[in-house]
């Protein structure tokens, strides 16, 4: 087991598999409810992030099912970039930052002490809110990542199926040593999930990856995630209620706690959270009445 | 209108203050406009006028057979300078290298040298040789009948590639750009990996510790100690500390390790690498500030080491601005003169440095002592050898800007 994070030649997930464009399947297979056993990808567990002495998350308990989409909702600074940033160690960037807790990933704790949190980050990948591709060219943009992890395919064929993969190769086909700050908003952001997807992790963390973008683009993202979701387990920040209804099979609700410390108030299914919330916190929000 | 106004109409005056905060601006660029107009017409006053030239022997009267001095052969100048010098003086030339060896342009000069021997006797700033032409020609007459008056551009293809001489007709600045170009090159070798290296530790690696920010307020402050300081400490170390290894002695590099003593190109090169060596540090670590945070984080998310994200975005990303530094660091160091008075720069040597061992003179150096000079004409040479200096100064600005074009990025 402690092997695992360390050898990335141990693929849950083989990219070779052809995703199917899957109907939004009605979520209801969680263990809990059903009873049937769904395996889980991420787990934390007492999960408590601090920035010096500013406890921004407590205890947060969530599974991350596989290959479902779990959205997390929220007002802004109840801690969901944080809580998803530490779910890949990308927190450990900010230097003030500390956390505490466990995210289980397949089984193992990424913040035991042999992990790497290298290998981490390539098998749990991440788009960020604003689009940030390289200063490079929209082809060393997922080239790059390929490359330094040893990948020793067909860089071209890797290029061509990453970018298929993310409905963006038909608009830059033609232009793929142009810099990928030629692109417009929106297609930046799909360049950035597919140079995401190149190194072919098993999650992607998204941060409000639509936030920046129009509804057309943020529609095609919508829809390149529920295709995606055949083969990644995914979790979305979002403030769009509908994106999360739209799009999730999961969401977890997160609000701040009497001392201004993010919790996680709700768990469910999309469609419960969405109809027949338990929190009446919850209810507000989803409803919009939240202050 | 007959609703109240709360706001007084006061929009003439706030355009009144605007236009005289104008102004005051425009002043300001128009005084630094003067006086840089005001620096190079003093400059190029000095380095163009009129001169007036003694000689010992009218070259008209040395035409063989009605062909002139400048059309004679090998032959013929070496039997004129024969017949015109001291059979003492012929010899000296003849056993330091025989006349048969000597090319046509070496006796030429050699003629020109020892038997015409033209003396400057007075010269003329551009302003008066362009304006007071009257007045030049009266004085000529009056205090210098023999001279004849010669138009000088001081500044020449000549005076570039011409040794440093006692005779401003004959000096040039060969040696002292020669000595720039080398100092200067150990300088960027010592400092730029030195610098650049101590800017990424501190600007990526380093931790937010006590200690850290100690340091960083070193570096600020050292990049404020003045110049001669760095040539005081640069005498100390370089030049007597480590002297069997700057006099290249223990290299078994030079024989006679006394006529350098440590007072060398690589002790001046290491000396102003030190004292550019903040200020590159600082200029890099602006460079690599400014690389966007969100371009890191893209990088660490694909699973990317620190030492990738740096060498495949920061640095690439920031090499514009680290080279720009650099550059404007070394134009700072090109001009430096206390520290290399204070480490012993030659003041005259004729001879071209011939590697890091060697001793050396600079432009600046040399500038300074000729404006030391009594002698006038050595302030038209010195004006020449500052607008040879100032042109290097350009082109290196000038490579400044064309890195920052070729290598910046939008993010
Ligand atoms: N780098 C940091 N240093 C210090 N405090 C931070 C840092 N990042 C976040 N915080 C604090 O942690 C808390 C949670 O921030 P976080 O960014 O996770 O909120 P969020 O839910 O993502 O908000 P939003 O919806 O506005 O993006 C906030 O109080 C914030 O001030
Ligand atoms: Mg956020």
């Amino acid at each position: 087991m402690d092997e695992r994070l360390v050898d990335s030649s141990d693929r849950v997930v083989s990219l070779t598999e052809t995703p199917d464009m899957v109907a939004h399947d009605q979520p209801g297979s969680r263990t809990e409810t059903n009873g049937a056993p769904q395996e889980r990808t991420l787990e934390t567990r007492d999960l408590r992030v601090y920035y010096g002495d500013f406890l921004a998350i407590r205890d947060v308990d969530l599974d991350f099912l596989s290959r479902k989409i779990t959205a997390i909702i929220g007002p802004s600074g109840c801690g969901k970039t944080t809580l998803l940033r530490s779910l890949n160690r990308m927190n450990e960037l900010v230097p003030i930052a500390r956390t505490e807790g466990h995210v289980m990933f397949q089984g193992q704790d990424i913040y035991a002490e042999h992990v790497d949190p290298v290998e981490v980050r390539r098998r749990i990948g991440m788009v960020f809110q604003k689009p940030n591709p390289f200063p490079k060219s929209i082809y060393e943009n997922i080239a790059w990542g390929a490359r330094i992890h040893g990948y020793k395919g067909e860089l071209d064929a890797l290029v061509e199926e990453s970018l298929k993969r993310a409905a963006l190769w038909e608009e830059v086909k033609d232009k793929l040593d142009q810099s990928g700050y030629s692109l417009s908003g929106g297609q930046q952001q799909r360049l950035c999930i597919a140079r995401a997807i190149a190194v072919r992790p098993e999650v992607i963390l998204m941060d409000e990856p639509c936030s920046a973008l129009d509804p057309v683009a943020t529609f095609r993202i919508e829809e390149l995630m529920r295709e995606l979701a055949s083969i990644y387990t995914i979790v979305i920040v979002t403030h769009n209620m509908q994106q999360a209804a739209r799009v999730s099979d999961f969401t977890a609700m997160m609000m701040l706690g009497e001392d201004k410390a993010g919790e996680m108030i709700e768990y469910d299914e999309t469609n419960t959270i969405f109809t027949r919330p338990a929190d009446p916190r919850t209810e507000d929000y989803v409803t919009g009445r939240f202050g | 209108m007959n609703e109240i106004n709360p706001f007084e109409g006061n929009t003439r005056r706030r355009r009144r203050q605007g236009i005289a905060w104008r102004f005051v601006f425009q002043a300001s660029t128009i005084v630094g406009i003067i006086v840089l107009t005001a620096l190079l017409y003093n400059v190029i006053n000095e380095s163009f006028g009129l001169a007036a030239l003694e000689l010992e022997i009218d070259p008209a009267s040395l035409a063989v057979d009605g062909v002139a001095l400048e059309e004679l052969s090998q032959e013929q100048l070496a039997q004129i300078f024969q017949a015109n010098v001291s059979a003492g003086l012929y010899r000296r030339y003849a056993t330091e290298k025989p006349f048969t060896e000597r090319t046509r342009e070496e006796v030429y000069d050699l003629v020109q040298e020892r038997v015409i021997r033209p003396q400057l006797v007075k010269t003329w700033t551009l302003f008066e040789t362009l304006f007071e032409r009257d007045a030049i020609e009266a004085e000529l007459a009056e205090k210098y009948p023999g001279a004849r008056l010669q138009f000088f551009s001081w500044l020449n293809p000549e005076f570039v590639q011409r040794p440093q001489s006692s005779d401003p007709l004959r000096a040039g600045v060969r040696t002292a750009i020669l000595g720039s170009l080398w100092v200067i090159a150990i300088t960027v070798i010592f400092a730029f990996p030195i610098a650049t290296g101590a800017a990424i530790y501190l600007e990526e690696y380093a931790p937010e510790t006590r200690l850290t920010r100690l340091i960083q307020t070193n570096i600020n402050s050292l990049a404020g100690v003045p110049s001669i300081i760095y040539g005081i400490l640069g005498l100390a170390i370089f030049v007597r500390f480590m002297q069997p290894i700057t006099s290249g002695a223990v290299f078994g590099l030079v024989d006679d390790p006394t006529t350098a003593n440590g007072r060398t190109i690589i002790a001046a090169g290491l000396t102003l690498g030190l004292l550019i060596m903040p200020i590159i540090i600082i200029n890099a670590q602006e460079a690599i500030k400014a690389v966007p945070n969100s371009l890191r984080n893209a990088s660490y998310g694909l699973g990317a080491t620190q030492w990738e994200t740096i060498w495949s975005h920061v640095l690439p990303n920031s090499i514009a601005g680290i080279l720009t530094g650099t550059i404007l660091a070394v134009s700072r160091a090109v001009g430096e003169t206390a520290p290399l008075v204070v480490i012993g720069a030659s003041t005259f040597i004729t001879f071209d440095p011939d590697g890091p061992f060697s001793k050396f003179t600079t432009l600046p150096i040399q500038i300074f002592q000729w404006t030391s000079r009594p002698q006038a004409e050595f302030r038209n040479i010195a004006a020449a050898a500052i607008i040879a200096l100032l042109l290097l100064l350009l082109a290196l600005n000038a490579a400044a800007v064309l890195l920052r074009n070729r290598y910046s990025h939008r993010y």
